[in-house]
Parts: structure tokens; C-alpha cells; sequence
């Protein structure tokens, strides 16, 4: 299996001051030429998937942020074989409309699409949805029931509820839909959706180990080690990069915004060969890297035009194919609709 | 042809909307050309056919629970469709100049969640969206949210209008100058020129920092539909289009266009100040008997047996599946029930007067059940050849009865090739429909004023 490559595009980099080395004037970041550049550079190069950070607060930074669902719905309707997976949080949103939208970017990115599962802690946050805060201890459980309800409600339609049975002109088969009728401690949901069931079955999940243990079901762990992750089926690492350019040394690009406070997350300064090296010796290891880059303008560049063609050429990471879907790419199986009956299953089998 | 100069609005231009619906049988789904109602395919080749004819704007409804008859999925009609601003996000990707309309519900959402979606949507789109704002209060479709049924339905025009304050405010909170000029500058954007949106008010309470600047139309243009007296003061208030149910019979259509005037004038505001876009359906034959027999043809492709028979049953309360759609009227009497939100309960205010009114039409007509639906169904929608067609909408726009139709295509994905190919340029000869697109936003389409806080926020400047 060879190594998966992420890059999340949001904003203008991971440093809060990157807006400062990017190659555009501050008032293009909010634009879709700008959304639709930085996805069409992880295309070519042969990433995988893009990742796109979101939250109701306005980020470090910058003060700005188109929201994660319609940029990666536009980034989707933009690209042929790049995967897209928007951050979306589980403590205020309605799952109901959380999965609607996530079955939307499947269905139009033809199964391409992921869901980076993450939660509210800031009582701000709360303010701003006009709700109660759910306090730390609470965020765990709300996220397990949203991502319940929301996975249940890409079930509830089987593959093949749409018929069109012009003899008994019946559309739908209702006994291929399914209520799903669940109650949490904080809400219940009836069910059942109103998009049909994703071509992928289920959008590929993506989560960090603390959501995880708290009862998310993840088909991706992201994790701060370079270690697999016992409780999802792939683990990706998160690896913060800040690469030597033509112009200026990693270092330098670093200290010239001021410095790049650690985080729990790896992190690679210095050439592109390096890292290079440094990943191909986290494959196999790990499934995926996420990169989180100092600036996207300077170090997705680099990123294209060194690290991935050589880890291409050296056979550690491979492009997408086209007409893939993301689950097939990360070699996951396709799931069964938990509503399925299991006579209907032996049939088409 | 009259003469345009004769007309109470001599320059008046037609404005056309698809409505893409996703839901009920007004979209025939039998037919072999009927594609899918959910491959992006589908969307983008209604889009860029709109686009190729010059429309303002595409339009998609919102589905928020699936239909049920008698407690149970109604599985006669196309369901089964994507999330609007989603889907509307993908298709500014792959179209330039057309509007992209969301309908959104003010009682499911919140405003730091939906108005931040539409001015994304507004952004991605260099300034084509537009929001058809709707209300909703029953538990049925609560079922699926949160807090459930929790609004009475004399609240939901109230939560309406505070939640289009609260996303107006947040969408004036950037100041056009907020963003830095350069990369030099001390910071990415002037706190100052941002301001949070503090709202207390009976169904808000919440304080927003937004994250985003207008778009170049200012505001996505606001849609409304309600048609209640209610709903149209709420629309003379707060919107920028109608999206009315009077747009068949020309008398009626005036009247309604007359009564919105009045509204307007009485909300203080100039009374050409919101367009008019009844909801239609456009059947185009290239003569009169070809048109007469597609329009036969398209309603027995949505009122199939099976759909007679629920539509009757909506009518008499009672199961009727058995019945035989080709033969009689039921003998029996209906029922009177209640409404719980759900499509099977949305039933006539007097069943029995509609009943006997049914029974006296399809005895002097010779109808059976199947016929009578068809020809007591609402009788929307126009019907006949390109020119006849582009004299009857010429004569509609000039008389100030409606501003523009927004068309249902009877099937999907084809469905509008017809208008744009052969209607539009009958239109265009008549001097009633644009021969290119004037500006880049949904707004500029629509002749529109700039967003209402600003024309407030302008006088108080000029003040």
C-alpha cells in the first residue's frame, strides 16, 4: 500500500501570519479563484485529498473564512480525481443538515468526499449559535451522537431505494427506506434523509484519537505519532511542514513571522529532499500524512514541484486513479446500509 | 401585436428563474429522457442550459423530511435530492453569470450557521446568490432537528423576520475596506471595520463575529413565497422577489401584482421595488394542437392512475388505492381531518364542498376520477406556440401583472431546451427579454436597488 497525501488549504497556512508571505494581496484569499488554484496545485501534484479547517469563530490571523461545505463543494465541481474532506463540527450544527450536506459533496463529487469530525470547545462558540455551551466533558458524547445520526441517515436510503417502477409507478421502494429513529441524551432524530445514500455508502470519516475514543466511528484516525491507531481501519499522521524555498531557508521563513510556536503535532523544517526522506520512512508505518504547511503559497509550491514527484517516482505514493472514489483510494471497503436486510444481501450476492 | 407605447410599462423585461424542484409529480420520472434527479449531471446541464438562455436564475427547493401519505414515505413522485446551498456551491463552479437560489428555512437553522452559508455561496459565486427564505413550524418536520417542534405557528413569521435582522446584520458587519490593501499592512483585516452582531430578541439571543465581507451584489437577494396576508407584509418589508403562485390567469395575476404595490408603498418603500416571478410551467408546441396535445400528454404523465388516487385520497380523507382511477368518482363522503404538517394531511379547508363541486364538474364533463383530477388540479402553467406564447408574457410584463416567471420543467434534464430555443427568441424579437447579460450579479439581473441596510445606512450618511 503505498503512502496517502493530505494537505489542508484553509486560509493561507497554518501560521497565523502566513497571509504575509503569500503570493496574493490579503483581499484575494475570500475569493474562488483562490479556492480553486490552491486545489487545482494539490491536484496536479498527485495529492489524494485536500482538507478544508472550519469553526463559526473567525480564525488565527486572518479574519476570514468561506465556509468549509461550499468551498469543498466548489473545489469538488472544480477538480476530477482530488478527494475533498471539510471540517465540520458535531456540538451545535443539526446532524440532520450535516448529513445532508455531506451526501450532497459525494454525490457531486462522485464519491470523493471525506468529513473531518471535530467539536466546539469555545464558549463563544456557544454565543454564537444562541445555545447553552455543552461544557468540555460533554463534547465527546454530542460528537458520538451527531456522527450516529448523521451516519445512520446516509443508511437510511439503501443503494437501491430509487426503482422507478413505471409498471406500479412507484419511484421509490419505501421498504428500502428506513426511519431511523434515533434518541441521544441531547436530541432525537426521526429520519429518513432526503439525499439518497452517497455513492460511497458512507463519506469516509476522518477523526482525532480523542473523538474517537469518545465513540466516533472513524474510518481515519488522524494522529500526532507516527503510529498506527488500533481503533479506525487507516491512521493518518498530522505533520506540520515549513520547507526551504528558492528564496529563503525554512528557518528564516520561520523567524521572519515571528516564529512558529510547537504543537503536538510532528513537524519537518528544512529541504525538500529531507522530507522526502522523512516520509518515506513513515511509510508503512502510517497509512497517510496530513500536512499542515507554515504557508501554502511557498511551501505547496515546493511540495509540487520536489516532494511529491520524487516520492512518485520512487513508488511511495501514487496518484489517485480517475473515476476512484476516496474509499476505494484508501483501499477501504465499501459499507452495507446498517438497515439492509441481510436476505436482500444473499440475493445480490 | 399591440403597440409597446400603448402599455402602462413600455420597457418592461421578462425575467425567467428554473426551478429545479426535486419533489412531487409535477416532474415526470416515466419517461425514458427523464434523467437523474440527483446526478450533479443533471443540475449542471439545467444550469448551463438556463445560463445559454439568459435567465436570472436557477432555483432549487428544500426538503426537510420525506413526504408521507397515511404514516407512511410517499413513493409515487421523484424524491430524493441534495442540499441546496451544497449543490448550488458546486454549480458557481461551473457557471458564470446565472443566479443560485437557495430555498433555506428561518425555523431549522441559525443565523451563524445559514447566513454565513449564503454569503459563502454569495462569494463563491461573485455575488449571484439569493435566499428564498421560508418558515416552517410543525413537529412533524421537527422530528428531525434538535429542538424538535418547538415554534408556534403564530411564531414563525416573528423568528422570520428576526432571523433575516440577525443575517443582515451579520452580512453589513465588514465594512468594504476592512481587508488590508497589502501584505505589508499591520494586520490581516482592521478589527475596527468589523463589528459583532449582538442580537437579544425574543428568538435570538447571540453574538456573532462574522467571518466574511459582502460580495459584490451587497446582500444576497432575498426570495419569499408566502402567499397569505401575512406572508405578503412580510415580503413588502423584507424582500427583493415574490415567488408568487399568480402567474396563470392574466386578471389574477394583476390583482396580486396590484395588492403588492400597495403593500410595498405602505412598507415605504418604491412600489417597483420587488420583482414578481410566479411559479410555471411552460408546454410549447409549434402549433396550437401540437401544444394541446403535449400538454395531454404531460399531465397524464404526472397524474398517473396511481397519483389520481392519492391526490383523490388527499381530497376525500380516505384510502382509495383500490379504487379504479378510470372509472367514477367515490360514491362515498369525505372526511374530516386534521392537519399534522405532513403531505398526506395537507387537506382541503371544506372537503365536502369540494367534493360535491368535483361530483357536479365530472358528471356534466363525462370525467373519470383519473380526468377529473387532472382537469380540477391547479391549472397552472401556459401552454402554446413560441409566438403565441411571447405575445401572451409580453402582454403579462407591459400590463405590470408579473416581472418574470419562475419555470418548473415538467422533466429533467431537458425540460427547458424548448424555452430557451425557441421561446427566447421570439421574446427577444418582441423586445421584452435581454440579448446578453447586463452585469455579473443576481442582483444586476434583476434590476434590483441595492440591499435594503444600505440604502438606510446611505441616507444616514447623506443625513
Amino acid at each position: 500500500m503505498t503512502l496517502h497525501l493530505a494537505v489542508e488549504i484553509d486560509g493561507d497556512g497554518d501560521h497565523p501570519e502566513a497571509w504575509r508571505r503569500a503570493t496574493h494581496p490579503p483581499r484575494e484569499l475570500l475569493t474562488p479563484r483562490r479556492v480553486a488554484r490552491v486545489a487545482a496545485i494539490a491536484e496536479n501534484a498527485g495529492f489524494t485529498l485536500v482538507t478544508l479547517d472550519d469553526e463559526v469563530l473567525p480564525p488565527a490571523g486572518v479574519a476570514g473564512r468561506v465556509g468549509a461545505i461550499e468551498r469543498a463543494a466548489f473545489v469538488a465541481a472544480s477538480t476530477s480525481v482530488l478527494a475533498v474532506a471539510p471540517v465540520v463540527s458535531t456540538t451545535y450544527a443539526e446532524p440532520f443538515h450535516v448529513s445532508s450536506q455531506l451526501a450532497t459533496l459525494d454525490h457531486l463529487s462522485a464519491g470523493r468526499a471525506g468529513w473531518v469530525v471535530s467539536a466546539s470547545a469555545d464558549a463563544a462558540a456557544a454565543r454564537a449559535w444562541g445555545r447553552p455551551q455543552v461544557p468540555a466533558e460533554g463534547l465527546g458524547n454530542e460528537a458520538r451522537d451527531a456522527m450516529t445520526v448523521v451516519v445512520d441517515l446516509w443508511d437510511s436510503w439503501e443503494d437501491d431505494a430509487v426503482i422507478r417502477d413505471v409498471t406500479t409507478s412507484r419511484y421509490l421502494d419505501r421498504d428500502r427506506l428506513h426511519y431511523i429513529d434515533f434518541t441521544g441524551d441531547t436530541f432525537a432524530v426521526k429520519g429518513p434523509a432526503i439525499v439518497p445514500r452517497p455513492p460511497q455508502g458512507r463519506p469516509v470519516v476522518f477523526a482525532p484519537p480523542a473523538l474517537i475514543d469518545a465513540g466516533v466511528n472513524a474510518d481515519v484516525a488522524l494522529v500526532s505519532r507516527p503510529t498506527r491507531a488500533t481503533a479506525a481501519a487507516r491512521t493518518f499522521v498530522e505533520v506540520e511542514i515549513a520547507l526551504d524555498t528558492a528564496d529563503a531557508t525554512a528557518e528564516a521563513r520561520i523567524a521572519a513571522l515571528g516564529g512558529w510556536p510547537n504543537t503536538d503535532r510532528q513537524r519537518y523544517t528544512g529541504t525538500a529532499a529531507g522530507l522526502v526522506a522523512w516520509l518515506a520512512a513513515v511509510h508503512g508505518q502510517v497509512d497517510g500524512v496530513r500536512l499542515h504547511a507554515l504557508v501554502l503559497d511557498e511551501d505547496l509550491a515546493v511540495l509540487s514541484s520536489l516532494v511529491v514527484p520524487s516520492l512518485l517516482e520512487a513508488g511511495v505514493v501514487a496518484r489517485p486513479l480517475p473515476g476512484a472514489t476516496l474509499r476505494t483510494t484508501l483501499g477501504l471497503p465499501r459499507p452495507v446500509s446498517r438497515f439492509a436486510a441481510p436476505s436482500t444481501l444473499a440475493e445480490v450476492r | 401585436m399591440t403597440d409597446p407605447t400603448d402599455t402602462p410599462y413600455p420597457a418592461a423585461q421578462l425575467h425567467f428563474g428554473v426551478f429545479f424542484q426535486g419533489v412531487n409529480h409535477w416532474t415526470i420520472w416515466s419517461d425514458p429522457t427523464s434523467g437523474s434527479q440527483i446526478d450533479p449531471a443533471s443540475y449542471r446541464r439545467v444550469a448551463q442550459t438556463a445560463e445559454r438562455g439568459l435567465f436570472d436564475a436557477f432555483f432549487l427547493g428544500e426538503g426537510l423530511r420525506l413526504r408521507e401519505v397515511d404514516g407512511r414515505v410517499h413513493d409515487l413522485d421523484i424524491a430524493g435530492r441534495p442540499d441546496a446551498i451544497t449543490q448550488l456551491a458546486a454549480l458557481a463552479a461551473v457557471t458564470d453569470r446565472i443566479g443560485l437560489v437557495s430555498t433555506s428555512n428561518t425555523t431549522f437553522n441559525e443565523p451563524v450557521d445559514l447566513a454565513h452559508r449564503l454569503s459563502s455561496l454569495d462569494l463563491l459565486s461573485d455575488g449571484r446568490a439569493g435566499w428564498n427564505v421560508v418558515t416552517t413550524d410543525n413537529a412533524w418536520t421537527g422530528a428531525n432537528f434538535r429542538r424538535g417542534g418547538y415554534l408556534d405557528h403564530a411564531d414563525r413569521y416573528v423568528r422570520a423576520e428576526q432571523f433575516l435582522t440577525v443575517a443582515r446584520a451579520m452580512w453589513d458587519s465588514w465594512d468594504d475596506d476592512a481587508i488590508a490593501a497589502t501584505r505589508q499592512a499591520q494586520s490581516w483585516a482592521d478589527r475596527s471595520a468589523i463589528s459583532p452582531v449582538r442580537v437579544r430578541s425574543t428568538q435570538f439571543d447571540v453574538e456573532i463575529v462574522p467571518t466574511l465581507p459582502r460580495s459584490p451584489q451587497g446582500h444576497p437577494v432575498i426570495f419569499q413565497a408566502g402567499d397569505s396576508g401575512e406572508g405578503r407584509d412580510f415580503a413588502a418589508r423584507n424582500a427583493d422577489v415574490i415567488f408568487s403562485a399568480h402567474g396563470t390567469d392574466f386578471d389574477d395575476a394583476l390583482a396580486f401584482a396590484t395588492d403588492v404595490r400597495a403593500r410595498l408603498r405602505a412598507a415605504g418603500r418604491p412600489d417597483d421595488d420587488i420583482r414578481i416571478l410566479p411559479g410555471t410551467e411552460i408546454i410549447i408546441g409549434d402549433t396550437e394542437a401540437e401544444a394541446q396535445e403535449k400538454l395531454h400528454w404531460v399531465r397524464r404523465g404526472q397524474v398517473t392512475p396511481r397519483t389520481a388516487l392519492t391526490i383523490a385520497g388527499l381530497v376525500w380523507n380516505r384510502d382509495l388505492s383500490d379504487r379504479d382511477a378510470d372509472g367514477p368518482l367515490p360514491a362515498e363522503d369525505p372526511i374530516v381531518a386534521e392537519n399534522d404538517g405532513s403531505f398526506g394531511s395537507r387537506r382541503t379547508k371544506d372537503p365536502y364542498a369540494v367534493v360535491r363541486s368535483w361530483r357536479e364538474q365530472a358528471e356534466a364533463n363525462h370525467w373519470t376520477l383519473r380526468e377529473a383530477v387532472i382537469a380540477l388540479g391547479p391549472q397552472r402553467g401556459h401552454v402554446g406556440t413560441p409566438s403565441g406564447l411571447a405575445d401572451r408574457f409580453a402582454h403579462f410584463v407591459r400590463h405590470g401583472a408579473v416581472d418574470g416567471f419562475n419555470v418548473s420543467p415538467y422533466i429533467i434534464p431537458d425540460g427547458l431546451d424548448d424555452i430557451v430555443d425557441k421561446l427566447v427568441p421570439e421574446l427577444q424579437e418582441r423586445g421584452v427579454y435581454r440579448t446578453a447579460y447586463a452585469g455579473t450579479t443576481l442582483r444586476e439581473h434583476l434590476g434590483l436597488r441595492p440591499p435594503l441596510t444600505h440604502r438606510a445606512a446611505d441616507r444616514r450618511r447623506a443625513g
